[in-house]
């Protein structure tokens, strides 16, 4: 499809990044205030087809391949899945460590100095084991994945040469 | 009317009054039964995962298991939209 | 029983839902009925609970009662389930745009009935 007018294009310019930076609020805090990783990646999404209904379906797809965007959506999903392991795994580096599938390894010890705080009240970003990272390999994954789907559905309907069969 | 459109009809009938019959017999609106499971969750919380937020550490640290489930299934929705739009070519 | 009322907008919700799946026949309608079954079903979800004169499971600074909290298990349980439904969706639109571009017509009575 072709992209629209002038106005429309100067004011997607502007409101493009207001709500990229939103979204990404969204995925970061995911532990403190409502949201996580689904919600805060849907935003994204809506924010990139903006994007995509300004300017054209071709123009877009001569940006960005999908072939890229497949390559982000699997490095979100080997993420999330490495982090899981992970938990069963840490045994091998400590010795008196009990292991499960989804263990969160990350809390209440102070061999790695990261994500290992707990607090009470108004709680700082650094807390909660392993959770914030699981939020962002979650959240590249929902962004690649809707991004991809509404890019393929909207090159493949463009109007010159279509062809019957 | 084909005998087509009265079978519609009457599996309609059933299914409307089967839904019905089961709203109006529902315990009242408000009054969940508070299993024990939903109670140790809301109160150890802060204390086990360090986490605010009780639903963000049922998804990911209680039970996220089924988040893997549910990522697999977006994983094959976006597997299966790409291929049915591939172009050989030649 | 007036305190029933959002169970009987579940039903209201699934029973439109069915009534534009059987009794339609363009294609876009009777995927629009899918989705409104899916949208009761997430709504009856998130009905279960809720408990009498209670607040978001989150806690604050100071002054968050834990007895006063609504349940956090059926909130994953539809979160997980929207997810299912944008994933079908896609996959049945994806489905349609290639019947159109075999069949150039939307009529569900008009495709599939050749003899080859």
């Amino acid at each position: 499809m072709s992209g629209m007018s002038r106005i429309v294009k100067t004011v997607t310019n502007v409101a493009f990044p207001i709500v990229m930076i939103y979204g990404l609020y969204v995925i970061a805090h995911g532990h403190l205030t409502p949201g996580g990783g689904f919600q805060g990646g849907a935003v994204v999404a809506s924010g990139l087809a903006m994007l995509l209904v300004a300017y054209g379906s071709v123009w877009t797809m001569g940006k960005v391949k999908e072939k890229q965007l497949s390559v982000l959506e699997s490095l979100g999903a080997i993420g999330f899945i490495g982090l899981a392991f992970l938990g069963i795994l840490m045994v091998f580096v400590y010795t008196s460590f009990q292991g499960n599938f989804f263990n969160n390894f990350l809390i209440n010890q102070d061999k790695i100095p990261i994500f290992n705080e707990i607090g009470e009240g108004f709680a700082n970003i650094n807390t909660a084991g392993v959770i914030p990272l699981m939020n962002f390999a979650v959240g590249l994954k929902v962004i690649a994945g809707l991004f991809a789907i509404v890019l393929v559905m909207a090159y493949a309907t463009r109007l010159k040469g279509v062809k019957q069969k | 009317m084909s005998t087509r459109n009265i079978v519609a009809v009457i599996f309609f009938v059933i299914v409307a009054v089967f839904l019905v019959f089961g709203a109006l017999m529902m315990h009242p609106f408000g009054e969940p039964e508070v299993t024990d499971m939903d109670q140790y969750i809301i109160d150890n919380t802060q204390g086990e995962t360090g986490a605010d937020n009780s639903v963000t550490s049922v998804v990911f640290d209680y039970r996220g298991f089924d988040t893997l489930g549910e990522a697999t299934v977006l994983f094959t929705a976006v597997a299966g939209v790409i291929l049915i739009f591939r172009r050989l070519k030649k | 029983m007036i305190y029933n009322i959002p169970y009987i907008a579940v039903v209201a919700l699934i029973l439109i839902g069915l009534y534009a799946v059987i009794f339609k026949r363009n294609l876009i309608k009777i995927v629009i009925g899918i989705t409104l079954i899916e949208s009761g079903v997430n709504l009856f979800l998130i009905t279960l609970a809720f408990r009498e004169g209670s607040i978001a499971p989150i806690y604050r600074g100071s002054g968050s009662n834990p007895l006063n909290m609504s349940l956090p298990v059926p909130h994953a349980l539809t979160l997980t389930s929207i997810v299912i439904g944008v994933a079908v969706l896609a996959l049945m639109l994806s489905l349609i745009i290639h019947i159109y571009k075999h069949y150039n017509t939307l009529d569900v009575s008009k495709i599939g009935r050749e003899k080859e």
